[in-house]
């Protein structure tokens, strides 16, 4: 019996996977993620043209309608916008951007909240008092508006060929500051929880490093509202990075997201190309819809309090 | 008390710090606050033998425990094991109450009994680890293929078993059973505690026993030692203090267990209940709910006065009655003869 068997039998016999098969909006929900996601990293294969390399073009092209509409052209399916980028493409493309962004976000906010909340929970005293407290602070503070000053910040030090490709992680980082104060707060409730369990203190008798107590016994036992708490944040990422970029300050024209497309979109609303700004709208929808979505159903399923 | 001892305790203390948090402190102008959890406290645990801690919730008798094991260090007194022939010194390991929150959850049962041979390194390859936990899972009357189990998949008696083993995988010499059944079935309750007995039989365990149940201790303990807020009141050999139990507290104790030849018998009811850990009475600390009680008890604490028997009892009453057979203990060796 290989592990990779096991493993399936386990998720296949196991109590979320039986809540998923009875949940309709869970699994068209999880369906829809699953195309967006892949045809976002496929997109390269996928799409005809790659919208942001300038010599892929055509002006000619500029200004297409849907195809449904009277001007509409194959293969714009979503029309282009006045340099001739095919929408859609440029939407796959955008797609990818934010969800590269989206995760990352909530791995680093993951990786800082998970250890500082068990660091803060396991040890308590001065130490939990301080990283907390220090936490409050990053909360009382709108996520934007520190995230607006890292980028902005970010934005003036960086050199110049730097700040194309440092500018993802640049908003990586921004978003991460307050974001990992929440799941900070959620690991450390838990871990001072089982801290006091006799399981711990078992393990105290043999003498195991606090660090092996902590990621070995007391870690595994938190991650339930952990899983909840990423997936609906990921939508949230998703959604900031969208205004940061709305803004401006985000993700630059030459590597667009989602909210860069809308911005630009936003631009030549009045010029009647509404299809530049609706369908980029309605991606940045489903995508977030589609994670809240997963992430209600995860809630309700791991909550047993619920069923 | 001329057998020998597997562990000493002497004057242990243990002092928790409750107070308020700094800010409630300074706005409320709110003093420190502690609590004597333990008090004073000296007994022998016999080599081979078991020695029971009652009394009622709150008293102390888990604190001693996890003073005796380490998991807190004491705020005074001192504690010592006997080596063992090797030289080495006895490890204390500690069965615990609740067998909800013993094991961990997420753990398969073969990982949470290897977990001791791989921390402390006491077999070498995987294949020996895993003979070793089927080993001690056949020991505790579990089969070997239940190492693959999660807990959850265990009723109450059988996790308390795979607790044990977990706590017999470091082969120690001592162990601590702080309540092992209070959270059993009074059926499964007997089993673990055969399973105990046996396992004492065989591989001559001590037991430091900890229960409120006046029932269970009779039947485990060779000794027994009363606990009230924090301090030892009595202590006597388990069929000296059935039969004739002489602090009013022992007494009082004794009233409350239930008598199948006589159900309905009259009991003396003693009013009252445990004080407040932090504002223990003045005196004896059983004095407000004692019936013997006199101005005397209210000022003086009693000593703990070792009987001409060798037990031991802190009571100004008992003091009075038998004092001129009785010594006072007034040094930490006077306890061993």
């Amino acid at each position: 019996m290989s592990t990779e068997t096991t493993f399936l039998a386990r998720v296949k016999s196991s109590d979320l996977w039986y809540s998923f098969t009875r949940h309709r909006t869970a699994q068209g929900a999880a369906l829809l993620l699953l195309i967006l996601v892949l045809t976002a990293v496929f997109a390269p294969w996928i799409t005809p043209q790659n919208p942001f390399d300038p010599a892929q073009l055509e002006l000619w092209n500029s200004e297409l309608p849907p195809i449904w509409m009277e001007d509409g052209q194959w293969p714009f399916i979503l029309g282009t916008d006045n340099q001739g980028r095919d929408i859609l493409s440029a939407i796959l493309y955008g797609s990818r951007m934010s969800i590269l962004i989206g995760v990352g976000t909530v791995v680093l906010s993951l990786f800082v909240g998970i250890g500082l909340g068990l660091i803060a929970g396991f040890f308590g005293g001065w130490v939990d008092n301080a990283l907390m407290r220090f936490g409050d602070v990053l909360l009382s503070v709108p996520t934007i508006l520190i995230a607006m000053l890292v980028s902005a910040v970010a934005r003036a030090a960086l050199p110049d060929h730097l700040k194309d490709v440092g500018a993802g992680f640049v908003l990586i980082l921004a978003l991460s500051l307050s974001a990992w104060v929440q799941y900070a707060r959620t690991v450390r409730a838990q871990t001072a929880v089982e801290r006091g369990k006799e399981y711990v203190q078992a393990a105290r008798l043999l003498k195991v490093p606090a660090r092996r107590i902590m990621f070995n016994h007391i870690l595994p036992n938190t991650m339930t509202p952990i899983l909840v708490a990423a997936t609906l944040n990921f939508g949230m990422a998703i959604l900031s990075e969208a205004t940061l970029s709305f803004l401006g300050i985000g993700m630059p024209p030459s590597q667009p997201s989602l909210g860069t497309l809308i911005r630009f979109g936003n631009q030549y609303l009045f010029s009647g190309m509404w299809w530049m700004v609706i369908f980029p709208v309605l991606q940045l929808c489903l995508l977030v819809v589609s994670v809240n979505l997963l992430g209600d159903w995860l809630r309700d399923a791991l909550n047993p309090k619920l069923r | 008390m001329t057998r020998p001892f597997a562990l000493r305790v002497r004057n242990l203390s243990r002092k928790f710090d409750v107070s308020a948090p700094w800010l409630n402190r300074v706005v409320e102008r709110k003093p420190k606050q502690y609590v004597m959890a333990v008090d004073d406290v000296s007994f022998d645990v016999p080599k081979g033998g078991c020695l029971s801690l009652v009394g009622e919730s709150g008293c102390g008798k888990s604190t001693v425990a996890r003073l005796v094991t380490g998991l807190y260090p004491p705020s005074n007194g001192s504690l010592e094991f006997t080596p063992d022939i090797n030289g080495a010194p006895l490890s204390a390991q500690m069965i615990f109450q609740d067998p909800y929150a013993s094991l961990n959850p997420r753990w398969k049962v073969r990982d949470i009994i290897a977990e001791p041979l791989r921390e402390l390194k006491l077999r070498e390859t995987e294949e020996e680890i895993l003979a070793r936990v089927a080993e001690l899972l056949t020991t505790v009357g579990l089969s070997p293929n239940d190492g693959g189990k999660f807990p959850h998949e265990f009723s109450g008696g059988q996790r308390q078993r795979i607790s044990i083993a977990r706590a017999l995988a470091t082969e120690p010499r001592f162990l601590v059973c702080d309540e092992p059944t209070s959270a059993l079935d009074v059926s499964v309750q007997a089993q673990i505690l055969n399973l105990m007995r046996r396992l004492q039989d065989e591989m001559g365990l001590t037991y430091l026993f900890i229960s409120h149940d006046l029932s269970v201790v009779r039947h485990m303990s060779d000794r027994i030692a009363v606990m009230y807020l924090g301090r030892i009141v009595e202590e006597a050999e388990t069929e000296t203090l059935f039969a004739n139990p002489r602090h009013p507290y022992t007494q009082l104790l004794m009233q409350t267990i239930p008598n199948i030849e006589h159900p309905k018998r009259a009991r003396e009811v003693t009013t009252g209940e445990v004080p407040s850990p932090l504002n223990p009475p003045k005196g004896c600390a059983f004095h407000p709910r004692c019936p013997l009680a006199d101005a005397r008890c209210s000022a003086e604490r009693p000593a703990v006065l070792t009987l001409k028997d060798g037990n031991r009892v802190a009571c100004h009453r008992v003091e009075e009655a038998e004092g001129d057979s009785a010594r006072e203990l007034t040094g930490p060796n006077s306890l061993s003869a």
